[in-house]
């Protein structure tokens, strides 16, 4: 039955673009069918999802596939767990593109934008259901061309272009690893069906070559940090509904095939648990810092998708440590944090990039320092960002507190084990501290520069709250994060069931996530935070005698302009100073000379780690060497004829017999 | 019960009592008579009866501040162990929620000092956040200390460990934590030498420049829940630094008033004979902090291995 329900919710995504194409451009309908489509298919995905993670069912479809044996497809408590995402934001992002990005106003992409949104999400879908390598591959390569497409959606800009570029490259670069890790998994195991394999069937040194390959693979898709480089400039450069796909949900993709993947590897190594715990620490803290430098609102956004695959990544690391040493409660804390925050990081950085996206429709610029005191004009907006602010940064009492607690706890639970291991992985603690601080500060930065204060150019004065179709999802978005925050026990069933089936260890004892955790002990306390809160904004409004409202006091200065406000950048550069030993940021001083100086500026920039300092700067050395080659390459037909003269000359002097000539000769 | 009572009455009532003893402290060392012990207690009670003037650049973040501030750190004294006695919420991995109040208190503090559009309050809320960053690990790291002396998460149990589960090994890390958690605790109440409470000098300050804008009830609530803030920290520092405990029970709950009116004299002592910082020295203090703490951590990691 819930089969049934995913495989029919995957065919209407992936049509949902087709009826519009077959209208005319000028047209609202194309738009509208395509939402009410995937809006249907969302609640159907769901409805089947839940129905795996409520009753714990699981099931596996077979399809005769001559060419590849029989293809399987397989729905267990995993993939519904990473479809709950998948259809949710298909279903809200299409809702929220008929006010965002409206097919009157844009003739020429909004069909586009609708087939492969339609085609992203069931590409995705296909690749969470599949249980054979072909199907997998199948899925992520609709999956990774429909999001260079929709990156590519304003492709007469040439920034678009460019980021999309980089995106297909480094897909694609994912994508050829995957190959090889395919083809040494059928060696190995000697088919394509991705079932867990038995501990005596695969060498360590395969089985350490199988580790690798998937983390290169996934972690390119999942923004890890060294291979995040693509990130940032795509999921900048789209419309904000596919920037929220591609942060929320694209990068899980990533994370499931490697939670799916090491599910499969037998007897892991703690080299492996300890691996990922670094990366995911490294990822974590670079992530926010690069985030705090950046001027460009979803550029910033983008930025902290890499910080919270990394705090996701420790979840992982320490499940692993603890399929390694043996500790059931390291696996169960470990991976319960791991995939919630999973779903909290889908939930609240789309409520992020539609809050943003929300500001960025009407103001028309993406840079913070341009925006400003949104809040009044937008209070809406301005509500759900700062909540999925308060999320992102896992302050309580919303739903990013209870998967980083998780991940504390987790993390915490390895000192009461003896040994150096224990005492090593609790380091990332301070760590873990560290970036929750750090994007406190961030989302600061963030929140009063764009929605407090006042406006600081003409644009932002004449914001306006946008239309009811891009504030629903919102709504429903930072609903979602209320619940799950103030009422994380109802999640134990669904984490239980689906960790319980992630752990191929026959020995491991499993423990419920609620015996490890104080879930009830959450409820309780963020009501009583919720309820002080009211009882103390009840007596500021009981005693409300508001006197005057005024000018801001500003110490005395009557004629306080936006000019003077405190910019974003400036409250960054503190950090942005202490950190400047990876942030290298580029400063333009001003040059002010004279009694009576010109008008000067000055601008700060952080570029990438990767991207602009290594890659680049890389490539453009290779294009050095290789323009060596222009010398034979004048556009010269004559001396091309020349080239193959001399080709032909040499094949044939290869016939020449050389060693009878030499013999002859010195036989004389 | 009873215990449970007394904890609430004493968190509420006497945090305001801590800053009159620092002030009075200060001023006997400048050699004036200074101004009364009760005398915040005077000025919230004053505030609260006032009227409020609000900008007009300002939203529902500005109101929201303070009320949030004071919220989070009234559950957060709600978590900690008073003295000898248990904590009235008390359950494994408290301690996480314990730090994160503290962070949302942070988060809407400074956006509501960013509400005002001005440049001071601006620099006083990149400050907090900045310093934060780095007296965030250095806590984390003594709770760390905390939790593997006493093998819990609970901070009941860690709080009281320096009394019940101390042996000599254990001495040299617990000096080391509690210089590091004296630093955080000034950062964090934003006394001498991190910033100057008393300044009005706005380019330098950083708690009261942020709350500027603030006036009437809500400045109240502001005053009120700074000296709140004092008090928790200085609870969670008593329990390391002084470990006594009485025969009689409830001859606890006079030790521990005395305890922390002593540790507010100390803070007084600090205030009047140092100089307040540079603000770009003061990162410097925070690592070593930061540096006391992750130390204590790796010298028990030697005890325990």
């Amino acid at each position: 039955m819930f089969s049934d329900l995913i495989i029919i919710a995957i065919i209407l995504a992936a049509a949902s673009g087709l009826p519009g194409l077959c209208l005319p451009r000028r047209t609202v309908w194309g738009q509208r069918i395509a939402a009410a489509m995937m809006s249907s298919s969302s609640i159907l995905g769901l409805v089947g999802a839940s129905l795996v993670l409520g009753v714990g069912q699981s099931r596996v479809l077979s399809f005769p596939w001559p060419a590849m044996g029989n293809s399987i497809i397989g729905i267990d408590g995993l993939s519904a767990f990473f479809l709950v995402p998948i259809f949710f934001m298909g279903g809200l992002g299409s809702i929220y593109g008929i006010g965002y990005w409206p097919q009157l106003r844009h003739p020429r992409t909004g069909r586009k934008l609708q087939l492969f949104w339609g085609l992203l999400t069931a590409g995705m879908m296909l690749l969470v259901i599949s249980k054979h390598a072909i199907a997998f591959l199948l899925g992520w390569e609709v999956m990774a061309l429909s999001a260079f497409f929709l990156v590519a959606t304003e492709d007469h800009k040439a920034q678009c272009r460019q980021a999309s570029w980089i995106y297909i490259i480094a897909t694609h670069i994912g994508t050829l690893t995957l190959f090889a890790l395919f083809v040494l998994w059928r060696w190995a195991t000697g088919s394509y069906d991705l079932k867990p394999v038995a501990g005596d069937v695969i060498g360590i040194g395969v089985l350490n070559v199988l580790f690798f390959l998937s983390l290169i693979a996934f972690g390119l898709k999942a923004g890890v940090m060294p291979f995040h480089f693509w990130l940032p400039g795509a999921h900048a450069s789209a419309p904000s509904h596919v920037s929220a796909m591609l942060s929320g949900i694209v990068l899980k993709m990533g994370i499931y095939g490697l939670v799916r993947f090491l599910s499969l590897l037998p007897d892991p190594p703690s080299m492996w648990g300890g691996l990922i715990l670094l990366l995911g620490a490294i990822s974590g803290l670079l992530g926010v810092v690069f985030a705090i430098g950046q001027h460009d609102l979803k550029r910033l956004l983008a930025y902290h998708s890499v910080e919270n695959i990394g705090i996701i990544l420790m979840g992982l690391g320490l499940a692993m440590l603890g399929r390694s040493a043996g500790q059931p409660e390291w696996i169960v804390l470990g991976m319960a944090g791991c995939l919630l925050h999973t779903w909290n990081h889908s939930i609240f950085k789309s409520l992020l990039f539609l809050s943003a996206g929300s500001g960025v429709h009407s103001v028309r610029t993406r840079h913070i320092d341009s925006l400003g005191g949104l809040a009044k004009t937008m209070p809406w907006t301005a509500a759900m960002f700062v909540i999925g602010a308060v999320a992102i940064c896992g302050l309580p009492p919303l739903n990013g507190f209870v998967s980083e607690l998780f991940v504390y706890l987790g993390l915490l639970g390895t000192m009461k084990s003896d040994g150096v291991m224990g005492s090593a992985v609790v380091i990332v603690v301070p760590v873990l501290a560290m970036i929750g601080a750090l994007a406190v500060a961030c989302f600061v930065k963030v929140f009063g520069a764009v929605f407090l204060g006042t406006p600081r150019t003409l644009a932002a004065t004449c914001a306006h709250e946008s239309p009811m179709t891009m504030r629903v999802p919102m709504i429903v978005l930072a609903a979602s994060c209320a619940i799950i925050g103030l009422a994380p026990v109802l999640l134990i069933p669904i984490l239980d069931n689906v960790i319980a089936g992630w752990m191929i260890e026959p020995n491991s004892s499993i423990m419920s996530i609620g015996s490890v955790a104080p879930l009830k002990m959450i409820s309780f306390i963020w009501a009583a935070l919720i309820i002080v809160v009211l009882l103390l904004a009840a007596v500021v409004k009981l005693r409300n005698r508001v006197v005057s409202r005024v000018g801001t006091w500003d110490c005395g200065y009557a004629y306080s302009t936006s000019r003077i406000q405190y910019t974003a950048s400036s409250f960054a550069q503190i950090i942005v100073t202490m950190f400047r030993w990876v942030l290298r940021p580029r400063m333009h001083l001003p040059h002010i000379e004279g009694l009576f100086p010109k008008p000067a500026q000055m601008s700060s920039h952080v570029d990438d780690l990767i991207l602009d300092r290594t890659i680049t700067p890389a490539s453009d050395k290779f294009a050095k060497w290789f323009g060596w080659f222009h010398r034979f390459q004048q556009g010269i037909t004559q001396q091309y004829v020349l080239y193959i003269l001399i080709t032909v000359i040499l094949m044939m002097s290869t016939m020449i017999p050389f060693r009878e000539f030499i013999a002859r000769l010195f036989a004389r | 019960m009873t215990d449970t009572i007394i904890h609430i009455f004493l968190l509420l009532t006497l945090p305001p009592l801590l800053l009159g003893v620092i002030n009075k402290t200060k001023a006997l060392f400048a050699g004036r008579k200074g101004p009364p012990v009760l005398q915040l207690y005077y000025d919230i009670i004053k505030l609260m009866r006032k009227g409020m003037v609000l900008s007009r650049t300002t939203t529902w973040v500005f109101i929201a501040g303070p009320v949030v501030t004071l919220a989070a750190v009234v559950l957060a004294g709600m978590l900690i162990p008073i003295g000898q006695f248990d904590a009235p919420i008390a359950f494994a991995g408290d301690l996480i929620f314990f730090a994160y109040l503290f962070g949302l208190a942070r988060f809407f503090t400074t956006a509501a000092a960013l509400d005002t559009g001005s440049s001071f309050e601006g620099m006083g809320a990149a400050r907090e956040v900045t310093f934060a960053c780095l007296s965030e690990p250095a806590l984390f790291f003594a709770l760390l200390v905390l939790a593997k002396i006493s093998g819990s998460l609970k901070l009941t149990t860690m709080l009281h460990s320096s009394t019940s589960a101390f042996s000599v090994a254990m001495a040299a890390p617990l000096v080391l934590v509690s210089i590091g958690l004296f630093i955080v605790l000034l950062t964090e109440t934003c006394r001498i030498p991190v910033d100057d409470p008393n300044t009005h000098l706005e380019l330098t300050m950083i708690h009261e420049v942020m709350v500027l804008d603030h006036s009437g009830p809500l400045f109240g609530i502001i005053l009120y829940s700074a000296a709140m803030k004092l008090f928790v920290l200085g609870t969670v520092l008593l329990h390391i630094i002084t470990p006594f405990q009485m025969n009689r029970m409830w001859l606890n709950w006079p030790l521990f008033i005395v305890e922390i009116l002593g540790l507010a004299i100390v803070i007084g002592v600090v205030e009047s004979v140092m100089a307040r910082l540079r603000m770009r020295h003061i990162p410097y203090l925070l690592v070593s902090a930061l540096l006391f703490c992750g130390f204590s951590f790796i010298l028990l990691m030697r005890y325990y291995k």
